[in-house]
């Protein structure tokens, strides 16, 4: 374990008796930190008085690193946000620059982003529950939402030839058309799926022992969720009916039926479960995509390699697994963008651990910082 | 939220300041307001009870002389979005904190202090974030200079 004691304080309690304060170190190279975090726990025997998220180990400067480039490198950096949800971060990015450049987006190009976001929105969410899963003891789960996420990477890697970075997303439209055949392999799996699912809800949700581990742990207000800025399942496991594919609806999603998954209690429950039912969501709004698709371009004619945004400033938005993503650029006429930022879920969400794991045990806290499902790379950017 | 509520908003949150700032353009999308550092506060106040209950991005710009902040915030109940932006001098970066009105100001407002160095007065917890603790300099302002920046050449 690496679990470093930093330091004791010892005082006494109302009744003279010595209450020792434990400042225990979780991280920043740790299974349960779901990547390079730390959190400096303040301990009272096994009970959180203060958690301290320290960010910053991925730090890479993307934001600095997108000044010196022109808009078309950094697709590639924005893969290197969220990398267990690439697409994501290559569609905001885009979007961003689609608005700020007036571009138009051929119709099949949105379908194929719609698909390709969907089916990413499936690997991201097996991600998110296989780590809790294995946080939380049902290492089976673990196992069997990775081999999902497998069956989504192999898909992407017929489509774009990367499995995990896939730049697929272009300002304009997409590097390339889908392979042939490709279509009817994404049909076969999300008919597949919902099987599928039913068996990891039956082994992970049904584990008495999960359940136990889970329930009430790490509560989330929908108050205190739209205060602190939640958003993705995290702030609609607590009950806020907030999603912009449906209610402030881009790309082709107005043409999707689909519902909302929203909980009720705002527990560590709550939120893994909330993913798990968006997979079943995501399954039908794929299958409705292929099924509305049709032929055609999958670029924009007359996109310049080099492109030059007249000066000004767009902010585009989608909804990513794990909340609202947003892009922010800033173009003062040149090749590259003057400013580029990224308004991150994770970061925002990870910002709410202090709050949920107060007054839990040690283990819980490792259950609720698996429930916000952080990915660093997006956080530290 | 139609666009003439949008600027009749617009135009009462405006009333607070004189016309030393000019409504900021935003090429695309959603309404912006441009306020004076100093109406910071009221102006955040005013929108927060217009029913803006979410603030979704707080982030800068260096534009030489100044640091421009932008904010952004939602409304589900007006289903609208608006950018709130203002403007403080490089050589005194001081502007109130809204962590009070909106608490999602708490990290946000610690990474724009971190990468440009930029005060939020009222802050309750203003320590850097993404750099190191003991780390000087801020990297995101222009004039940051580091040995491995090199200006990439202008190929395509």
């Amino acid at each position: 374990m690496s679990l470093d004691i930093e330091s004791r304080s010892s005082t006494l309690s109302d009744d003279g008796m010595p209450v020792e304060e434990l400042v225990v170190n979780v991280g920043p190279s740790h299974p349960s930190t779901h990547g390079v975090g730390r959190v400096v726990v303040h301990l009272d025997g096994d009970v959180v008085v203060k958690a301290d998220p320290v960010i910053g180990y991925l730090h890479r400067g993307i934001e600095k690193m997108s000044e010196n480039r022109t808009y078309l490198q950094i697709v590639p950096l924005t893969d290197r946000l969220d990398y267990v949800g690439s697409m994501y971060a290559n569609w905001a990015y885009c979007r961003a620059v689609e608005r700020l450049a007036r571009m138009r987006v051929p119709e099949r190009a949105e379908y194929l982003r719609v698909i390709v976001c969907e089916l990413q929105r499936i690997a991201s969410h097996m991600m998110g529950i296989g780590a809790s899963a294995a946080d939380t003891g049902a290492f089976t789960a673990f196992v069997y939402a990775f081999d999902l996420r497998e069956r989504v990477v192999e898909l992407f890697e017929a489509l774009c030839g990367a499995r995990l970075t896939y730049n697929y997303v272009r300002p304009g439209g997409l590097s390339s058309d889908a392979p042939d055949g490709w279509e009817e392999s994404v049909v076969d799996f999300v008919h597949a799926l919902p099987r599928k699912l039913d068996e990891l809800d039956s082994l992970f949700f049904g584990n008495a022992i999960a359940r136990g581990r889970m329930k009430g742990i790490g509560v989330l207000s929908a108050q205190d969720a739209i205060a602190w800025g939640a958003t993705g399942p995290t702030a609609r496991a607590s009950g806020v009916n907030w999603d912009l594919r449906k209610h402030d609806p881009y790309s082709v999603y107005p043409r999707m039926d689909f519902d909302v998954v929203v909980g009720e209690r705002g527990d560590a429950y709550d939120r893994n479960r909330c993913r798990l039912l968006e997979c079943y969501e995501s399954a039908r709004i794929v299958e409705q995509a292929v099924a509305q698709m049709h032929g055609g371009p999958v670029h924009a004619e007359g996109v310049p390699r080099l492109i030059q945004p007249a000066p000004g400033d767009a902010y585009d938005q989608i909804e990513s697994a794990r909340g609202t993503l947003g892009v922010y650029l800033v173009s003062d006429g040149s090749p590259r963008p003057y400013r580029m930022h990224v308004r991150s879920a994770a970061f925002a969400n990870l910002a709410l651990l202090p709050m949920l794991a107060k007054g839990h045990t040690l283990s819980d806290l490792v259950v609720v910082l698996g429930s916000l499902d952080p990915v660093f790379g997006e956080i530290d950017r | 939220m139609t666009q003439d509520e949008m600027t009749a908003l617009i135009a009462r949150i405006r009333t607070h300041n004189a016309d030393l700032y000019p409504l900021f353009s935003l090429e695309f999308g959603d309404a912006v307001v441009g306020v004076a550092p100093e109406e910071l506060s009221s102006t955040a106040c005013d929108l927060r009870e217009a029913g803006f209950d979410r603030l979704t991005m707080v982030t800068a710009v260096d534009r030489g002389e100044t640091f421009e902040l932008v904010y952004r915030l939602h409304s589900r109940s007006l289903t609208a979005s608006i950018f709130v932006k203002t403007v403080v001098r490089r050589d005194d970066p001081h502007i109130a904190s809204v962590y009070d009105v909106w608490p999602a100001a708490n990290w946000q407002e610690r990474e724009v202090f971190d990468l440009f160095g930029i005060v939020f007065d009222g802050h309750p917890d203003l320590r850097r974030i993404l750099m190191p603790y003991d780390y000087e300099g801020h990297p995101l302002r222009r004039d940051f200079e580091h040995p491995n920046i090199i200006r990439r050449p202008d190929y395509i």
